[in-house]
């Protein structure tokens, strides 16, 4: 595999005046109960990941947990308090402030949680706002801002001012104005949070086309696990600024890795998240119907075909091959019932 | 004793209160006080004690020190005199290169930096009074004498009042629209017909300098402030006293500085105008939320770019108020700066004021006022001013403007050119009409003044009778009769109870200050006439504001108003006064009131209007009526706001009384105004000037504490 676009090693992120002497002292072993007695609350405890070309990871965890903390750190808003993070290679802490700007300007875009337009600028110049600080001209600038006005859906609203728009309409901004400067490594912090489920849905499914056409490194952070199963390559879940677990979306839900975990995950719709191979017997019984499914298919999709057949159901793999087989009895099962016993 | 528990900050106050008037009756009135008028002392008496610190004397009439402390701190302003004239003197003498006489000399350094402000100054006030009016000194400037003698025609003749006229509604006409544009081109038109055209030039001069300049350090050390706690920290006293510091006590430590005449007054204005500036800024940039900083570093600001682009921009709101404020005190000071002789409409105001000629006075007044209300609705057009980018413009549309002043130009001159062959008795209308020749108003206003006091004569007199007479000298009087310690313990034991420790001893610090000046009592008499002056307008303005606020067009329509009156320079309002209360306390009172009843009314209005909509809504529909609503929700909620209201009603109320000496009051301005024509007056005037800044900050500590407890009471901030 080639080397990993974001890599996060042990990176500490600890609000307060003392922080840095407190993270030596403790010596790797943070606890934030001991830190906030102190005066100190730790954002971003221990994480260390990695996140590949083209790969998207959505970040999950309750409110406070530390997600917005730990994409400020990487990119580089806040200065990480320890460990280190590489973008593409380079040590992201150690570029000088030259170096950090060409970084933003060319290679990161970012979607804020609370919007942060330029209350000053119309829709238009927000947009254009990264290009012109780039220094392209402003002709082209706002010709290419006008494109991505078209994409996010606001033609006819350019030159209304960010008051002058709703919640949803702001955020699509903050996306078209991210998108602008066509970055590799994109950022996104709910970004669809303050949509409709409608829009949201729309925007979804554009976001995943996009990303189908683009392939840019993303992480994305989201509070609606069904955005996350959408959307996700590997989910990571934080509590108290620890990754708990960082996995796929169907290892997170089968095999949680702690309690908590576990707990986050319950009332996760199981078929969303499953593939048929996750649930399948390997081995092919003899009483097998004339239907077949791909290994690769989410159970969702299938489910009803499988359930009006009466007999087990073949599963192939890409080549056609007959893998594995499926009784609808195991369907019935996965969906609805034995969520706590499951393994 | 179940009443006491329930309150137990009301009966703490109580408290207060008696103590504070046991003592008052406690300390009996010396036999030998009495409230000292004039130059008494100055005089020296045999009664007069008297003490010597670093090498200075002081003398004094002592009296029981519970009565009046003795003034300690007398030696300070023949002190700062003294520091004044060694820094210009004898501190530092350097080596500096005459242009003039082409040799070096010696020189003191501050007197060099300061001689060269002043020629800085002198040069940009007037290249721009030149360009309007013509002149050779700017051409003098950069070649010499003999080259204008030998070249004549080098003399800028000076633009025609046409072209300005037309040219400032072209500008305005871009910037704002048509309304201004027609706003610009009347009010112009109105200065030159009514022949008041050369001053008004001379004046619009000093404001093109000071303005800008004023801006510009202003929004700088508001950035440097931000940007370091350090710069922050050393500016923020300065900044604390100069808010509350009249202007007027400014003037003097500048002459002596700057001498005489624009460049001084220009320099002073930069003082005073720069720190509200420098406050706004800090604010707004304050208020900028994170997530818009941390958006613009992504979209790759470097430093200088997040900054322009990105902060001040979005601070635009609070830097417009400081825009604001920077032209009001500019033309606050055109006025008051007259004093240090500066010349153009100021000075024609103040003349006239000395002469009683209200109607000249008048003329004078609506001329700074109209240009003020021009100049403050342009700055703010020009900053609310929107690209258009998709307007597709040819050469012709996208240079119209310029194109149209070009004409304009061209127009004019040759207007003025024909009128030169017209009106051949030498006086060319189409050029500039000159100051005797307008048409003047003047006589009519005199008349009405005269009218006014013949028909209204016994009643003025009778209202004046009863208010100095039933009101103002009882109250006076009250207040002369406190005991210095009384008063100390009043004011320290309320900020005690306000905000602890700290207030109190911070108040503390201030009154003994004030106490320990030679000037004890006149401080009595400018509180005095300043708490006279604030019950008087908070009365009117928390009412009018309150009423006005029901109902959304009266509710704009006062805040248009207040801003238009708030533009108005303060001595203009002192004009309509003595047109009816001729030189008494009441016209001072008066212009008090009005002067000091516009912020009142309008941090009433902005205090109601920022409680949130939300709760408004909230408590419609659970029923409640129009009144219960006012009395229980929006007042509580608004008050904070109200009493940083408060707060400006005491400033603006403290600089009229100062500026009300100039017709004759007996309190600090009086000395403030005397320490001007005095060689040694420097001094006196900064420590008369720091007295009057202290009273304003002991009332604004005060009323901030308390604010700040309350919203957090309340939650909101
Ligand atoms: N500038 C700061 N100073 C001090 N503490 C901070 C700061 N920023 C964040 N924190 C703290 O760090 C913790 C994590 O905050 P963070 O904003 O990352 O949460 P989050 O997971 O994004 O929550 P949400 O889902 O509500 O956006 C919180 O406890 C917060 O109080
Ligand atoms: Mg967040």
């Amino acid at each position: 595999m080639s080397e990993p676009v974001i890599k996060c090693q042990s990176v500490y992120k600890i609000f307060g005046a003392n922080a840095e002497r407190m993270l030596k002292e403790a010596n790797g072993n943070v606890d934030a109960k001991t830190f906030q007695e102190n005066g100190c609350i730790v954002g971003v405890n221990n994480a260390s990941f990695e996140v590949s070309k083209g790969e998207m990871l959505v970040v999950m965890g309750l409110s406070g947990s530390g997600k917005s903390t730990l994409l400020r750190c990487i990119s580089r808003l806040t200065d990480a308090t320890g460990g280190k993070i590489f973008i593409e290679g380079q040590d992201l802490l150690n570029l000088n402030n030259k170096e950090l700007i060409d970084l933003r300007r060319n290679k990161m875009g970012m979607v804020f949680q609370s919007f942060a337009l330029l209350p000053h600028k119309t829709v238009l110049e927000n947009i254009a706002f990264p290009l012109q600080i780039k220094g392209i001209k402003t002709e082209d600038s706002i010709n290419k801002a006008m494109d991505m006005v078209k994409l996010v859906g606001l033609d006819g609203r350019e030159n209304y001012f960010p008051r002058e728009l709703s919640g949803g309409q702001q955020q699509r901004v903050g996306i078209a104005r991210s998108l602008a400067v066509e970055p590799d490594i994109w950022f996104l912090d709910e970004p669809f949070s303050a949509l409709d489920p409608l829009i949201r849905k729309e925007m979804q499914d554009e976001f995943l086309r996009l990303q189908e056409k683009l392939q840019k490194t993303i992480m994305f952070i989201t509070h609606d696990f069904d955005e996350a199963l959408k959307l996700a390559d590997r989910i990571a879940i934080m509590k108290d600024g620890i990754i708990e677990q960082l996995d796929t979306p169907a290892n997170i839900v089968l095999k949680p890795a702690t309690e908590y975990v576990r707990k986050f995950t319950e009332e996760v719709p199981r078929e969303k998240v499953l593939l048929i191979q996750d649930v399948m017997d390997e081995k092919t019984s003899s009483d097998i119907g004339d239907l077949k499914v791909s290994k690769d298919e989410i159970i969702e999709n299938v489910a009803e075909k499988i359930l009006t057949q009466e007999k087990t159901v073949a599963v192939t793999d890409s080549n056609n091959n007959v893998v594995g087989s499926i009784n609808p009895a195991k369907i019935i099962n996965t969906v609805f019932g034995g969520r706590k016993n499951n393994n | 004793m179940e009443i006491l528990k329930k309150y137990p900050k009301l009966f703490q106050w109580l408290f207060l209160l008696v103590v504070f008037f046991a003592l008052c009756f406690a300390i009996d009135v010396p036999e030998t006080y009495k409230f000292i008028r004039g130059q008494a002392e100055f005089i020296k008496d045999p009664n007069q004690s008297a003490f010597v610190f670093l090498g200075k004397e002081v003398r004094y009439y002592a009296f029981d020190v519970f009565w009046r402390l003795p003034p300690l701190l007398g030696w300070l302003p023949i002190w700062i005199n003294d520091s004044l004239f060694f820094l210009m003197n004898d501190w530092m003498p350097m080596e500096f290169w005459n242009e003039d006489t082409q040799e070096y000399k010696t020189r003191p350094l501050v007197l060099q930096i300061t001689r060269n402000l002043t020629a800085f100054m002198t040069f940009l006030i007037e290249l721009i009074r030149e360009i309007l009016l013509g002149g050779l000194e700017t051409i003098v400037a950069f070649t010499s004498w003999d080259w204008i003698d030998a070249n004549p025609w080098a003399e800028l003749p000076g633009l025609p009042w046409t072209i300005v006229a037309a040219g400032s509604a072209i500008l305005a006409y871009k910037l704002g629209g048509k309304g201004l544009a027609i706003y610009a081109l009347l009010s112009m038109t109105y200065i030159s017909i009514f022949g008041q055209w050369k001053p008004s030039m001379q004046t619009l001069s000093f404001i093109l300098v000071a303005a800008p300049l004023s801006f510009i350090f202003g929004l700088g050390l508001g950035v440097a402030a931000f940007k370091s706690k350090r710069v922050e920290k050393a500016l923020y006293p300065i900044l604390l006293v100069m808010q509350t510091m009249p202007q007027y006590a400014v003037l003097v430590p500048a002459l002596v500085l700057f001498g005489v005449g624009d460049h001084a007054a220009v320099i002073i204005t930069m003082i005073v105008a720069v720190p509200p500036m420098i406050l706004l800024t800090l604010l707004g940039l304050r208020a900028v939320p994170p997530e818009v900083i941390e958006a613009g570093r992504m979209s790759g600001c470097n430093n200088w770019q997040l900054m322009s682009k990105v902060l001040i921009p979005t601070a635009r709101r609070d830097i417009l108020i400081g825009v604001n404020q920077v032209i009001m005190v500019c033309f606050s000071m055109a006025v008051i700066s007259a004093f240090i002789g500066a010349k153009g409409l100021g000075f024609n105001l103040l003349l006239a004021l000395n002469q009683l000629n209200i109607g000249l006075a008048l003329e004078a007044g609506l001329c700074i006022s109209l240009i003020a209300i021009l100049l403050d609705k342009m700055s703010l057009a020009w900053a609310n001013k929107q690209v258009d980018y998709f307007g597709n413009l040819n050469f012709f549309q996208r240079n119209k403007n310029s194109l149209f002043f070009g004409v304009v130009v061209i127009a004019g001159i040759l207007l003025a050119y024909f009128g030169s062959i017209y009106f051949k008795d030498g006086y060319n209308y189409l050029f500039e009409v000159p100051h005797n020749k307008g048409i003047s108003t003047a006589g009519f206003w005199n008349k009405g003044v005269d009218w006014i006091f013949d028909t209204f004569f016994v009643y003025i007199k009778a209202f004046n009778t009863w208010l100095i007479v039933d009101v103002l000298q009882p109250m006076r009087a009250l207040y002369l009769r406190m005991p210095a310690i009384a008063t100390l313990v009043l004011v320290v034991g309320a900020g005690y109870l306000i905000g602890g420790i700290r207030s109190a001893l911070v108040v503390c610090g201030l009154t003994l200050f004030i106490a320990l000046s030679p000037w004890w009592d006149r401080a009595l008499v400018t509180t005095y006439m300043a708490t006279f002056g604030v019950l008087v307008s908070c009365a009117i303005g928390f009412t009018v504001g309150t009423l006005c606020f029901q109902n959304k067009h009266s509710r704009n329509f006062m805040l248009n108003v207040c801003d238009i009156f708030q533009t108005f320079p303060s001595f203009v309002y002192l004009i309509p006064v003595m047109m009816l209360f001729g030189i008494t306390d009441t016209s001072v009172l008066i212009a008090v009131i009005v002067y000091a009843t516009i912020p009142a009314t309008r941090y009433t209005i902005e205090g109601l209007r920022s409680v949130p909509a939300g709760l408004h809504d909230a408590a419609t529909m659970s029923g409640v009526t129009k009144f219960q609503r006012l009395f229980k929700i929006e007042f509580p909620l608004a008050f904070p706001h109200m009493m940083l209201g408060l707060n400006q009603t005491i400033v603006f109320a403290l600089f009229m009384v100062i500026i009300g000496a100039f017709i004759g009051t007996e309190d600090l301005g009086q000395y403030i105004l005397k320490a001007l024509s005095d060689k040694n007056g420097a001094g006196i005037g900064l420590t008369l000037g720091i007295c009057v800044a202290f009273i304003g900050l002991i009332f604004d500590n005060l009323i901030r504490t308390w604010v700040d407890k309350r919203k957090k009471h309340l939650g909101i901030d």
